[in-house]
């Protein structure tokens, strides 16, 4: 067991640090820091999918009044490390997709510089391309591993010959579509360097993270490289890994020493430089036996990355561990396109990853002529079926008993087109999951004066509650009242804290915050004077080799169609959730209720369409990139258990901001199948395919 | 090309000397350092840069400076009297109605105005013709569904807006 923090101010409800701020509009994003004297920067990108630029006539924007400089790969500061093909920004004449930056201008004023940089002419050879993403091509290839380091495959017995064998089957291709983050604060940075080294202002899920990687890339200390991002308006995993808007800001102010040097995509921008979550081919296979127990399991993927950069999804580990089953095999399978980078998106692998095994779920318990709660009950596992190891606490079926209840899902009549109103009205459940995560390194300090503590760690809040949360653990292991905390997050100038990603803050930051109190408590007791300071770094926690630790939930959605029409909305998600001990109910439910509308939004509209002539994205901004309105999601509730775990760290917490986007989409997909009768396994559910 | 405009924000006067190209989101952002109304797409397609403009809201992002001189402005940050939020603003503080706050001030400003047109008796998509306007949680978020927020916090923003309507409502308590 980890040793456990006594909970006083954990639990309750503390209304956000920065709630004030926000609602005014002053807390302060990364371009809004009032730096002087500034240059704008505006980027010119390839017109081509692939090739080399031969030709470039920047005359003419350079002698627009007004600007600075015009950087291109012949003229801009070289980099220290190119070895990330992502980052190697102006380096070499390649292309290697459509958006790339090829050249950039830096001017006085926005709108000086957006002129110039639409006056630079350049010139490709163009070579042949492929941007089209084809489960039968012979060119896919398995990656060494998957996102970040799992086993890009795994086999347990026979699972084709069970399959073939089982009294009930179920082979059924599903597609998630591709799918852009969009967060609503654009990516941006500003950059400065002077004789100290490189200042940033960055929007940005890890300060430390982009201190590392400009280091890296600049040949410099990392000591000098500063990060700041107090505030991040979203984020959703494309802010957790840096991308080249950020090398270019840095590259810009290298070449204008003493300006800060101003880079924010614009939304369009963001479609091809800001990483997205790839398109997937699920071929799944359920076997079973005629009271639904699961004798064979397939997940098969096929996702796309890009030629220059591999990132290969997940999307086949919550296959591994959802179910026990007599046989399973997991596989990924990638095609390298000439398109944009893709990268995290809220719950990476898990997202996706369940869409196909929880609709093959709905349809097996139709085959079966069962309740799909009951079938999910049925195929429980008694340990993790991946690695062996019993869970450190797994209350799916609770989250599914309470989810029916709260629902009302004990009256449903299973069959298929229900009308009520002139509508046609559907309810579907699916399971969520997600893995508690840890990585090594966060540190903590704690200082005491004018009886406060101020706690400072460089970590983020991207709308997480990160800076009300932290200070609650910090006063209860501290034993104090959470008046008395203060934080400081947000900056590099505080310890190392590891990226938010993997819904791992709370545990990685928290865990760094409870060694720094307790170190704190033991060297100065309960009365510190003035400048007491201590400082702890998140442990190890060994009871991870001996338990497999994950959260669970069950989603449900109530759908409603118009048989005329098929236009289909979601009148009602309730999720029930499993994820230790909530820290803040106030800030966990809107995490909960925003990751199931993002869901929502998964389900019912988001499509980003790929040219695979142009490779790139057509439905570039928001007008056409559909994300849900308030008017789509009319009811979005979250509950959760009172689930104890010990194991999994000292707060008893398992990370809860991507768990809510994980089975949304199956669960809309199974009710729109209850209310319509026709199975929609290509994503997203619109109209023409529920009238198909 | 260059020229100068006036404008009243947040009841400051400003003189300022402007790019006929530019919007009034930039210039509220970039010259004046009025950094509340926020730049989401610039195409008037999300709503976080929503002021109050001589009452009404608008998209800043699609009104040209230049063609504003004079103009009166609120903003989110002007909402607010010292420290004290407007209903609107205290309301979305109690019910958590926004998380990353990026498209916040939008959201708030959009509120408040939308709040005058119900009260003027404006319909909106989903009014029932001829019916007054009661503002019902559908109608709340048809009304507020030009503010897109990426978090989805749209339940408690509709819960935030329902009780600010309902406080404005009532009858002033002693």
């Amino acid at each position: 067991m980890t040793e456990p923090v006594t909970v006083r101010s954990i639990g309750t409800d503390l209304v956000r640090r920065d709630a004030w701020a926000k609602v005014t509009g002053t807390a302060p994003y990364a371009v809004e820091h009032p730096v002087r004297p500034r240059a704008y920067l505006y980027p010119v990108q390839a017109t081509v999918p692939r090739g080399t630029v031969t030709a470039m006539d920047t005359a003419a924007a350079e002698a627009v009044d007004g600007v600075l400089a015009v950087l291109t790969h012949r003229n801009a500061p070289r980099l220290a490390d190119t070895s990330d093909a992502e980052l190697a920004v102006l380096q070499s004449p390649a292309v290697g997709f459509a958006g790339q930056f090829v050249a950039a201008v830096v001017a006085e004023h926005p709108e000086i510089a957006r002129q110039a940089a639409g006056l630079v002419r350049v010139e490709y050879d163009r070579m042949a391309h492929d941007a089209q993403l084809d489960p039968d091509s012979s060119e896919l290839y398995a990656p060494d591993s998957v996102n970040p380091s799992y086993p890009t495959d795994t086999l347990d017995g026979d699972p084709d010959a069970a399959l073939a064998a089982a009294a009930v089957q179920v082979r059924q291709t599903y597609r998630t579509a591709m799918y852009h983050n969009n967060p609503m604060e654009p990516h941006a940075s500003y950059a400065h360097w002077d004789s100290d080294g490189l200042t940033v202002y960055d929007s940005t899920q890890g300060v430390h993270v982009v201190r590392s990687v400009l280091a890296r890339t600049f040949g410099i200390d990392a000591e000098r490289v500063r990060v700041i991002c107090p505030y991040v308006g979203g984020g959703f995993g494309s802010k957790g890994t840096v991308h080249a808007h950020a090398v270019l800001a840095a590259l810009a102010a290298r070449a204008l020493p003493g300006r800060w040097v101003r880079v924010v995509l614009t939304r369009q921008q963001m479609f091809c430089l800001a990483g997205y979550r790839t398109p997937t081919i699920q071929r799944v296979g359920l076997g079973a036996d005629r009271s639904g127990r699961l004798t064979a399991l397939t997940m098969d993927v096929v996702e796309q990355t890009s030629r220059i950069k591999e990132f290969a999804e997940q999307s086949g580990m919550p296959a591994r561990t959802m179910y026990a089953a007599g046989t399973r095999r997991t596989t990924h399978r990638l095609a390298a396109l000439d398109v944009p980078v893709p990268s995290w998106m809220r719950a990476p692998g898990e997202c996706p990853g369940m869409f196909g095994p929880e609709v093959a779920m709905d349809e097996l318990a139709v085959a079966c002529d069962l309740d799909p709660i009951e079938l999910r009950i049925r195929n429980e596992p008694d340990r993790d079926p991946d690695s062996g190891l019993p869970f450190s606490s797994r209350n799916l079926v609770g989250c599914l008993r309470e989810g029916a209840d709260r629902f009302g899902w004990h009256d449903r009549d299973p069959r298929p087109r229900r009308m009520v109103d002139g509508w046609l009205v559907g309810s579907g459940v699916a399971a969520s999951t997600y893995p508690v995560n840890q990585m090594p390194g966060a540190t903590a300090t704690i200082r005491y004066a004018d009886e406060h503590y101020t706690v400072s760690i460089g970590a983020a809040d991207l709308g997480t509650g990160a800076w009300t949360i932290l200070g609650q653990i910090a006063a209860d292991a501290l034993q104090v009242p959470v008046e008395q905390v203060r934080m400081r997050i947000g900056d590099t100038a505080f310890p190392y804290a590891s990226v938010a990603g993997g819904s791992s803050g709370t545990t990685c930051w928290g865990g760094a915050i409870v060694a720094a109190a307790r170190a704190f408590r033991s060297r100065y007791g309960d009365r510190p004077g003035d400048g007491a300071e201590a400082e702890g770094t998140l442990p190890d926690n060994p009871e991870r080799k001996h338990w497999a630790m994950h959260a669970f939930g069950a989603q449900f959605a109530e759908v409603r169609v118009r048989p005329d029409s098929g236009e289909i909305r979601v009148a009602r998600l309730l999720g029930v959730f499993a994820c230790g001990r909530i820290v803040n109910p106030r800030t966990a439910r809107s995490q909960f209720v925003g990751g199931m509308t993002m869901g929502l939004s998964m389900a019912l509209h988001e499509d980003s369409v790929l040219d695979p002539r142009s490779g790139r994205v057509v439905n570039h901004d928001l007008a056409q990139y559909h994300i849900a309105s308030c008017a789509d999601a009319p009811s979005v509730q979250a509950y959760w258990l009172d689930e104890h775990d010990p194991y999994v760290n000292p707060m008893g917490s398992k990370g809860i901001g991507e768990i809510g986007i994980v089975g949304t989409a199956a669960a809309v997909a199974n009710a729109a199948w209850h209310a319509t009768g026709v199975r929609v396994r290509e994503l997203p559910i619109t109209c023409d395919k529920l009238l198909g | 090309m260059e020229t100068q405009i006036g404008l009243r924000v947040d009841g400051t006067r400003h003189t300022v000397r402007i790019d006929t190209r530019e919007t009034l989101l930039d210039v509220l952002r970039e010259r004046l350092g009025n950094t509340s109304p926020k730049k989401g797409c610039d195409h008037g397609q999300c709503g976080a840069c929503t002021v109050l403009l001589d009452g009404r809201r608008v998209t800043t992002c699609l009104a040209l400076a230049v063609s504003h001189d004079g103009a009166e402005l609120t903003t989110a940050a002007g909402l607010a009297s010292g420290a004290q939020l407007h209903p609107v603003q205290q309301a979305f503080v109690t019910h958590d109605a926004f998380q990353c706050g990026y498209c916040t001030p939008g959201q708030v400003c959009s509120a408040v105005g939308m709040l005058d047109e119900a009260s003027r008796g404006w319909p909106s998509a989903c009014t029932e013709p001829g019916e007054l306007v009661r503002l019902s949680d559908a109608e709340i978020a048809e009304r507020m569904s030009g503010n897109l927020c990426r978090c989805g916090a749209y339940v408690n923003i509709v819960a935030a807006i329902r009780q600010a309507a309902v406080d404005a409502d009532a009858p002033d308590t002693p």
